[in-house]
């Protein structure tokens, strides 16, 4: 007799079964992603009541109700954005008062500058040898540009304005105020007790007060500090107290860093016989400026940011030009448009230098863990 | 042969001098300190020089001169009469209001917003993420002007927006209803300022007699029920004497209530939106530091996600919070300069003004530099202490 089993079983294997349909696909996403709890559920509708109250009547008033052409804000009907104004203003946003025969200067500067600055953001760039030694006399070229002079006409500092100041100041502040900023780390962490002291002193002192307290000390001040007969151009000043102010932030990023190395490191330079600046320049500082990437680059971002402050002492940058043009009858009270598009400006720029340094962040990240 | 001697051993001592670390570092040190001594003696010979021409004077007697300018909405006593050093105290308290209002509001609006960045609800950190990334790369000063024009922008104030009639908007500010004091409204302060020492007080012998023993005591809601209600305790049995001033219309304005300026408002919103976004990034990377072991012991406890957050993630996550925080609260205090843009008179802007006037601009940079420093140090000097209160104790 054959005993019959209690139970069955399968003698072969099931099939695969699609997961259930809650789970995947957009729904799937949606309910893990939007909807997974009561309290995500009311967030989730709450941000999407946000975005339709936002979002739409912003572009209908940018795009769709936008009008692009007209003489003045007279000639703007209805509720949407004037932008008539970007046809006969937009080479004072970028230039300033820069001669308008003259501008392709700047922009010749401007194409210049992508080649110098190449071999230091990329590797693998073809003839890397040649464009550091161009980046290195990049500025002097940049400033004949920009003034003139040896056959170029001469045009006055005072014509820089708009954009143009802004990355004029910013990127001298850039790169004048990285070496300075790295000799304050060092000199803060100096073992001569006065270099500390002077060090600390300046670096507190400029962290301690507004920039826009150095700007009017650049302005009324050193007129008082200096002899009557010299005179000090405004943007060269502008950008020594830029400069400046930034240097004493960069110092204390560079001193975390610093800070970050093991002793040994120290130790082991001093014991293969490496001075003092050898043991810095070949040991300590690329290991320490690997470190505080992120802290520089947010200097540079706020530095870059903090060039909109050199209206207050009458200069005209990019919104300077634009407060000065709603403030005339022809285009009275366009604020909020001239006001986003300065915005996109620095937001570009900005988020720009923002998401290299993560990227370089990343590559540089030799860690083996 | 003796002669050569010497003199080799005399340019060897030179030689020394010069690449011994010690005498090196001797060297450099005094070079420095001449070159500050001989720079600070240019710029006082030149100084005295300059100013000898113009003909002013150096020294702090000009503060005691009337100042002759207007002050919108001082908050302590002032005219046109007053002394330029009382201008000046205006102008600090303007700073220190909007300071800590905005230190107030973007601490609040960082702590949330970073927190909820790291939901897991897609919409919601997006959303955040793409605030934090455009209020941080577009320049404080840029939407300090914006804000402004969108508030100067609002109705003219015979169409003034209302809130359900108690408070109104128009392009001069926001109305609020004032608190009308009569005589015995001190004691309400009084109660209340009381209520807050006694609930502070219960909740640290609570916490004592939680460690000890392991009993739990309700302190939230004992000490919340003590700062409310012993104020309104005090009120009711002293009859009523705080009473609130609704802004009523008026045919060109209004009557009643208290006025905040569109500039306050315009940088206070500025501020507070512009370093919230930059606490947001500090508090999320400052969760991020904590490691997923501890919420996960912390579930494996049976603490609710709630719990977990403000017991255990919180609190630690402060440690690397504190530090960049301050350095945040201290940029905002010194964005609020900026207020000179839109007219709001702050410390900086009634210096300008002071500066324009009497041409004192040596003293008025000094004052300047010495508030803002002093600012900087007892804000840093605080949080060093809290720092040091919450670190890590270690073995």
């Amino acid at each position: 007799m054959i005993h019959k089993p209690f139970h069955r079983t399968h003698t072969d294997m099931l099939g695969e079964r699609p997961a259930p349909l809650a789970t995947v696909g957009v729904m799937g996403w949606m309910r893990a992603n939007l909807f997974s709890s009561l309290a995500n559920t009311v967030l989730t509708v709450l941000a999407i009541y946000l975005l339709w109250v936002s979002i739409p009547p912003f572009l209908q008033w940018a795009i769709f109700d936008g009008q692009v052409y007209g003489e003045n804000r007279f000639s703007c009907k209805g509720e949407g954005a004037c932008w008539a104004w970007l046809d006969q203003r937009i080479g004072q946003f970028l230039y300033g008062f820069y001669p308008s025969e003259e501008t392709w200067r700047i922009n010749l500067a401007l194409v210049l500058l992508f080649p110098a600055l190449a071999p230091w953001l990329m590797e693998n760039v073809p003839g890397k040898r040649y464009l550091r030694w161009f980046s290195v006399f990049y500025p002097i070229i940049a400033v004949f540009l920009l003034v003139g002079g040896f056959g170029l006409t001469e045009v006055s500092t005072d014509a820089l304005g708009g954009f143009t100041l802004n990355l004029v100041v910013g990127l001298a502040g850039i790169v004048l105020s990285l070496p300075v900023g790295i000799l304050l780390a060092l000199g803060r962490q100096s073992r001569l007790p006065l270099i500390r002291w002077f060090s600390i002193i300046f670096i507190e002192v400029v962290r301690g007060v507004p920039l826009i307290t150095l700007l009017f000390v650049s302005n009324i001040i050193l007129p008082i500090f200096l002899p009557a007969d010299v005179a000090l151009n405004s943007v060269a000043r502008v950008i020594v107290m830029i400069t400046a102010f930034a240097s004493a932030y960069m110092a204390e990023v560079i001193r975390g860093g610093l800070q970050a190395i093991p002793k040994g490191q120290y130790e082991a330079a001093q014991a293969m016989g490496l001075g003092y600046w050898q043991s810095m320049r070949l040991i300590i500082l690329p290991q320490a400026l690997k470190i505080s990437i992120p802290g520089i680059v947010n200097t540079f971002i706020g530095l870059f940011k903090d060039t909109t402050l050199v209206i207050v002492i009458g200069l005209f940058d990019i919104l300077g030009i634009s407060r000065a043009m709603v403030s005339n009858p022809d285009w009275l009270g366009l604020s909020s448009e001239t006001y986003v598009f300065v915005s996109l400006f620095f937001f570009v720029v900005c988020f720009a230098m923002s998401r290299y340094s993560m990227s370089l962040e990343r590559k540089l990240d030799t860690d083996q863990r | 042969m003796t002669q050569t001697t010497r003199t080799d051993d005399e340019r060897f001592q030179l030689r020394r001098i010069l690449t011994d670390e010690r005498s090196r570092g001797i060297i450099i040190q005094v070079i420095l300190v001449l070159a500050v001594v001989a720079f600070i003696a240019f710029i006082t010979r030149n100084t005295m020089v300059n100013l000898g021409k113009s003909g002013l004077t150096t020294g702090f007697g000009f503060l005691a001169d009337p100042a002759f300018f207007d002050i919108n909405q001082p908050l302590i006593a002032y005219n046109s009469q007053s002394s330029f050093a009382r201008a000046l105290l205006v102008g600090l308290l303007n700073t220190l209001l909007v300071s800590v209002l905005g230190i107030i509001g973007a601490t609040v609006l960082g702590f949330t917003s970073g927190v909820l960045r790291l939901s897991k609800n897609w919409l919601i950190s997006r959303l955040i993420t793409s605030y934090v990334e455009f209020t941080r790369n577009v320049p404080v000063l840029l939407q300090i002007l914006f804000w402004w024009a969108l508030l100067t922008g609002l109705p003219k104030v015979p169409d003034s927006i209302s809130i359900g009639d108690i408070a109104f908007v128009n392009n001069r500010g926001l109305r609020v209803p004032g608190p009308i004091t009569e005589p015995g409204s001190m004691w309400v302060l009084i109660a209340l300022a009381l209520g807050i020492i006694a609930a502070v007080a219960i909740s640290k012998w609570a916490r004592k007699r939680q460690d000890l023993t392991g009993q739990t005591f309700p302190s939230a809601l004992t000490g919340l029920g003590l700062v409310i209600g012993l104020p309104i305790l005090v009120y009711l049995v002293l009859g009523q004497p705080l009473g609130w001033e609704i802004p009523e219309r008026t045919r060109f304005n209004f009557r009643g209530g208290i006025n905040v300026t569109p500039e306050l408002i315009a940088l206070w919103l500025a501020l507070t939106t512009y370093t919230g976004a930059f606490i947001s990034e500090i508090v999320r990377s400052g969760i991020l530091s904590v490691s997923r072991g501890q919420s996960e012991a912390a579930f494996a406890l049976g603490l609710r996600p709630n719990l977990t957050m403000r017991k255990i993630i919180l609190p630690q996550a402060l440690r690397v919070i504190i530090p960049p925080l301050t350095s945040q609260y201290l940029n905002l205090t010194k964005n609020s300069s900026l207020a000179i843009v839109i007219g709001f008179q702050d410390l900086v802007s009634i210096g300008g003004s002071i500066l324009n006037q009497s041409g004192h601009s040596l003293e008025i940079v000094a004052i300047w530099m010495a508030i803002y420093l002093s600012l900087s140090l007892a804000t840093s000097a605080y949080m060093n202490w809290y720092n040091k209160r919450i670190a890590l104790v270690e073995r």
